[in-house]
């Protein structure tokens, strides 16, 4: 039973607490009336339910060579902790001497506890047409169920998360690319919109907490759950850069820079995106 | 293997309504993947419901329902702790089933 489904119950206080939660960033909620009324209509349906317990299972079967789950991976909370994890993620791991986000802790992890090859899985890391969901994507969606309503506490006690939320701040800022685009030509407005979409403001720790605990969400346009290194990926194809690999530093330092200003928000991911 | 579906059935009054939710990819057989190959049609064609032998509902779906389709509707004449069935079947002659007592 997953954490999307209890909070059925609770659904009424939900929804009047997130009307009052959610206020200062009405702009966010004011351009996707569509998929508002989708929302209500599904009630507290969410596709992403299918994708939650196709993670639970990835996470407790034994794989790879060494034949282990990955119950055992440090999320940073130690060993085998789940809940609440992605709250505070990105972070830095002793084991692996660097800063990592969930899909590079998960990596580590496969290759580390199981002795997997992760290759195929960072040649097609997410989703596309006529697949059905990838392991990355079903694993994220697993821990995130789990953090679920945690309070997102970003560390940065150690200086290596502290240089990576500089790097981070410099890459949000770094114009490149045939458009001479930056991260920061699109979100670092308030009240600022693409096409429909509302453009959450990354400096700012309202827009940060609300773009952070959003993600991994279940795209309803897709019909797939998407991460949050899938949607940096995707702001870096839009801004024709060079593609993001997966659990890179530059994916993680944007986290770790969104993260820290998020400081204090609540996860609600898996949602329903647009 | 039989798809999944979540259903739920809650009574209000004699109205019963029930929401169900696939976990299928619906694809058109119109779409091409990253190489440019076609991926083959693969959509529900039929969909009901039964509570015990009686049909309460039944659907004719084609290529345009959207992929993991969420389906609602509402039905007289349940009572509480009956079990509402709902099933498909697909152009594949794949199945998927799933089932919840009503509320």
């Amino acid at each position: 039973m997953t954490k999307l489904h209890n909070k059925a119950g609770a659904l009424v206080g939900v929804a009047a607490l997130c009307t009052a939660l959610l206020a200062p960033v009405a702009v966010a909620q004011d351009d996707d009336d569509v998929f508002a009324e989708y929302r209500e209509m599904m009630g507290d349906e969410n596709p992403a339910i299918f994708t939650i317990e196709e993670g639970q299972e990835l996470w407790e079967t034994p794989m790879g060579p060494n034949n282990v789950s990955l119950e055992q991976c440090d999320l940073g909370l130690g060993a085998g902790v789940v809940d609440g994890a992605l709250a505070q993620l990105p972070r830095y791991f002793e084991d692996a001497k660097a800063v990592q986000d969930v899909e590079a802790r998960l990596l580590y992890c496969m290759e580390t506890l199981q002795g997997r090859d992760v290759i195929d899985l960072l040649v097609k890391p997410y989703s596309s047409a006529g697949d059905q969901g990838t392991e990355l994507e079903a694993l994220v969606a697993f821990i995130a169920d789990r953090s679920m309503d945690a309070v997102v506490n970003v560390p940065q006690g150690h200086p290596e998360e502290q240089k990576m939320y500089k790097k981070g701040e410099e890459i949000f800022f770094y114009r490149a690319g045939p458009h001479d685009f930056s991260c920061a030509t699109c979100h670092s407005q308030t009240d600022k919109r693409i096409r429909l979409q509302a453009l959450p403001n990354l400096t700012t720790n309202e827009g940060a907490g609300f773009a952070f605990t959003s993600w991994p969400g279940y795209r309803i346009s897709e019909g797939f759950l998407r991460t949050m290194g899938w949607r940096m990926q995707s702001c870096g194809r839009q801004q024709r850069l060079p593609q993001f690999q997966t659990g890179s530093e530059a994916v993680i330092a944007l986290e770790t820079y969104m993260g820290v200003n998020a400081k204090g928000a609540v996860m609600a991911a898996p949602g329903l995106k647009r | 293997m039989a798809g999944k579906i979540r259903v739920r059935a809650s009574l209000n009054g004699d109205t019963c309504e029930v929401k169900a939710l696939m976990r299928h990819p619906m694809e058109t057989g119109m779409r091409k993947d990253a190489q440019g190959n076609k991926i083959p049609a693969h959509f529900i064609t039929e969909v009901e419901a039964k509570v015990g032998d009686r049909v309460v509902m039944q659907a004719h779906w084609g290529a345009a329902v959207s992929q993991n389709p969420f389906l609602g509707f509402e039905f007289s004449g349940a009572k509480a702790g009956d079990e509402v069935v709902v099933s498909y079947v697909d152009n594949k002659g794949e199945t998927g089933e799933g089932s919840a007592k009503v509320k």
